[in-house]
């Protein structure tokens, strides 16, 4: 026990502070971007970040993984925040964590594993195109100098980083651009147009929201939306973290501790959260690998927002959005140009639909729900086809079967067969199928008393051990007397 | 002759001529044994995990990166292992090798990654600054 408390917290005591600092840095942008996106202050993403990552640090099942506010439930909780308000929006993450601690505990994380690959691609790619689009109206027709900021900022993010790898480029955007403009004296908007920063630590405090039906009502369809997309994107995190570090988490304990973190995070006055790719690459790139990392970043953040406050609330507009777009460009997933080209049509249909639908709904669970179950039509359709291949030898036709025989595929095997023919030997190889259940058999005897009918001879070969006893516990085609009444 | 020989290999047409060159030499010594590396790129562990339906394929995926390698490799006889690193292509190779004591390394003068280097590959430039031991760059 001591041991693992040590190897999961101080094993990495230098790296691990290091790369707490470095994602912090990187997180205050973001977390105050996401607010944005969700329509409240920047406090509420700011407390959301630090109260997360802090809580997550103890209960997460994947040490090193950075968890915060992110973008995938900021665009979720838009419309509750519109119509009904942050107080609804606290409860709202109330209830996702206690939704996320019942998937936790009753290992829903398992289930997690029968999302297909094209649903998780088309979910990232949502997800940037959504990000990016959350950007348009802060850029598009306000001013050129805005235009200019957003380039500049651009080309800071992706040219330092080849000279200077030691400070996030982000940061040094932020920091240069918002002196520039503080000194040049340039109108723009600021990041205290939208909100206020307040330098002070969250305080608990139960949501003003009336405790009725009503209430659970309105919220619960965010919450459960908020509760699968943040496991969702905090699983597919964990997966990466695992394959970077070339370790295994646990997975269910993650989804309890998103919930815990969710929970605590909600009576602090934060919104709801999840696991962060970005950034959680970022610790790893910087050498974070164990719990500290994560508490660190939490605690540094706190720490800069209440020394650096202030200063944060004259960050122009245009350098947040520019850093937005690098978020949004680096959560696409490029490679899925080649995805397109390569995969099977299905896969790229249920991807496409998938990106289509949530940009239309502006929804990302509206999008993977779908996805899922695009690609289980898909699936049955695919399985259900039986293909009859008929070859004659030895005055005998043999029918060799191929594929999966069960309720849905009995009648494209029926249509296989042609049953005019009288007195000939009939061969039917089952050798590359597996027989399923009660339709399956059904079909087979049917077929069989079929052809008995016209006097024809019929033999059943090829079928594997489970088939061949599902087969005669059920068929009736052996039994005498079914012999004998088709005769 | 070279006993411990250092092979970092992306499965690319470069990586199979060092491949090549490493047969060469470790052929003079028949207790030579070489180590294949192959750098999982931290920057491709998102559309690498997002791409594969799991681990067991990922890893298989990685693999067969190496197959080509492998089988010049086997084919000359060559005592050999596979590792799979993961990390920043550069320091990780870097790392491994002055950290297990190699007496030789062997590398492509330029990997798959095309775009980011024109001339000499980034990933052989950094491992020839930092290499503790001698180091062979194959064109």
């Amino acid at each position: 026990m001591l041991e693992k408390i040590r190897l999961n917290w101080f094993s990495n005591v230098r790296a691990d502070i290091l790369a707490g600092i470095v994602v912090a840095l990187a997180l205050i942008p973001e977390a105050i971007a996401f607010s944005i996106i969700a329509g409240v202050n920047p406090m509420v993403g700011l407390y959301a970040s630090f109260s997360i990552a802090v809580i997550i640090a103890f209960v997460g099942g994947r040490p090193g993984m950075i968890s915060a506010a992110t973008g995938a439930m900021a665009l979720l909780m838009v419309p509750l925040v519109k119509d009904y308000g942050i107080e609804y929006l606290l409860a709202a993450t109330i209830l996702t964590g206690i939704i996320q601690i019942i998937f936790g505990v009753f290992k829903v994380a398992k289930v997690m594993k029968f999302i297909p690959r094209a649903v998780m691609i088309g979910f990232v790619n949502a997800l940037a195109i959504l990000i990016f689009m959350a950007q348009v109206p802060h850029f598009l027709g306000i001013s050129t100098i805005t235009y200019v900021f957003v380039g500049v900022t651009l080309l800071i993010v992706y040219i330092l980083p080849r000279f200077l790898k030691s400070i996030p480029a982000p940061l040094i955007a932020i920091v240069a651009l918002t002196a520039l403009a503080l000194f040049a004296d340039i109108e723009m908007r600021t990041v205290g147009d939208l909100g206020t920063i307040t330098q002070s630590l969250p305080s608990f405090f139960i949501p003003n929201v009336p405790f009725s039906f009503e209430t659970l009502m309105i919220i619960f369809p965010y919450s459960i939306a908020l509760a699968i997309v943040g496991l969702l994107e905090t699983l597919l995190t964990a997966t990466i973290v695992d394959d970077m570090t070339g370790t295994e988490s646990n997975k269910n304990k993650e989804s309890r501790g998103q919930g815990i973190a969710n929970f605590i995070n909600g009576c602090f006055g934060g919104m709801a959260g999840c696991a962060m790719i970005g950034q959680s690459v970022i610790n790893v790139k910087s050498g974070g690998r164990g719990r500290l990392s994560t508490l660190t970043a939490g605690l540094f953040l706190m720490f800069l927002i209440i020394v650096l406050g202030e200063l944060v609330v004259q960050i122009p507009m245009p350098v947040l959005v520019g850093i937005m777009i690098m978020v949004s460009i680096g959560t696409f997933d490029w490679s899925s140009f080649t995805y397109l080209k390569k995969a099977p049509l299905t896969d790229s249909i249920v991807m496409v639909t998938t990106v289509l639908i949530v940009v239309f709904t502006h929804d990302l669970s509206k999008g993977v729900i779908a996805g899922v179950i695009l690609s289980a039509i898909f699936f049955v359709a695919k399985i259900s086809q039986v293909t009859v291949t008929k070859t004659v030898m030895n005055e005998a036709s043999h029918f060799k079967v191929e594929g999966q025989l069960f309720f849905a595929s009995v009648e494209s095997f029926l249509e296989a067969f042609d049953f005019s023919v009288r007195d000939e030997k009939i061969i039917i190889d089952f050798s590359t199928t597996h027989v399923w259940d009660d339709s399956g058999v059904g079909a087979i005897d049917k077929v069989v008393l079929k052809y008995y009918e016209n006097k024809n001879e019929v033999k059943i070969v090829g079928l594997n051990a489970t088939s061949q006893q599902l087969v005669d516990k059920l068929a009736i085609y052996n039994n005498d007397n079914a012999k004998m009444s088709a005769h | 002759m070279y006993k411990k020989i250092l092979l970092a290999a992306d499965g690319s047409d470069h990586s199979i001529r060092a491949t090549s060159e490493v047969i060469k030499i470790a052929s003079m010594n028949e207790t030579s044994i070489v180590t294949v590396v192959l750098v999982a790129d931290y920057s491709q562990a998102k559309s690498d995990v997002l791409h594969s339906g799991s681990s067991v394929e990922l890893d298989m995926k990685r693999r067969r990166k190496l197959m080509p390698v492998e089988e010049l490799l086997r084919a000359a006889n060559i005592n050999y292992r596979v590792e799979i690193l993961h990390g920043v292509p550069g320091p990780s190779i870097v790392e491994f090798a002055n950290k297990q004591n190699y007496e030789l390394l062997v590398i492509g003068s330029r990997g798959l990654n095309s775009l980011q280097e024109m001339v000499l590959g980034s990933v052989s430039h950094k491992v020839v600054k930092r290499a503790e031991c001698p180091v062979m760059i194959v064109k």
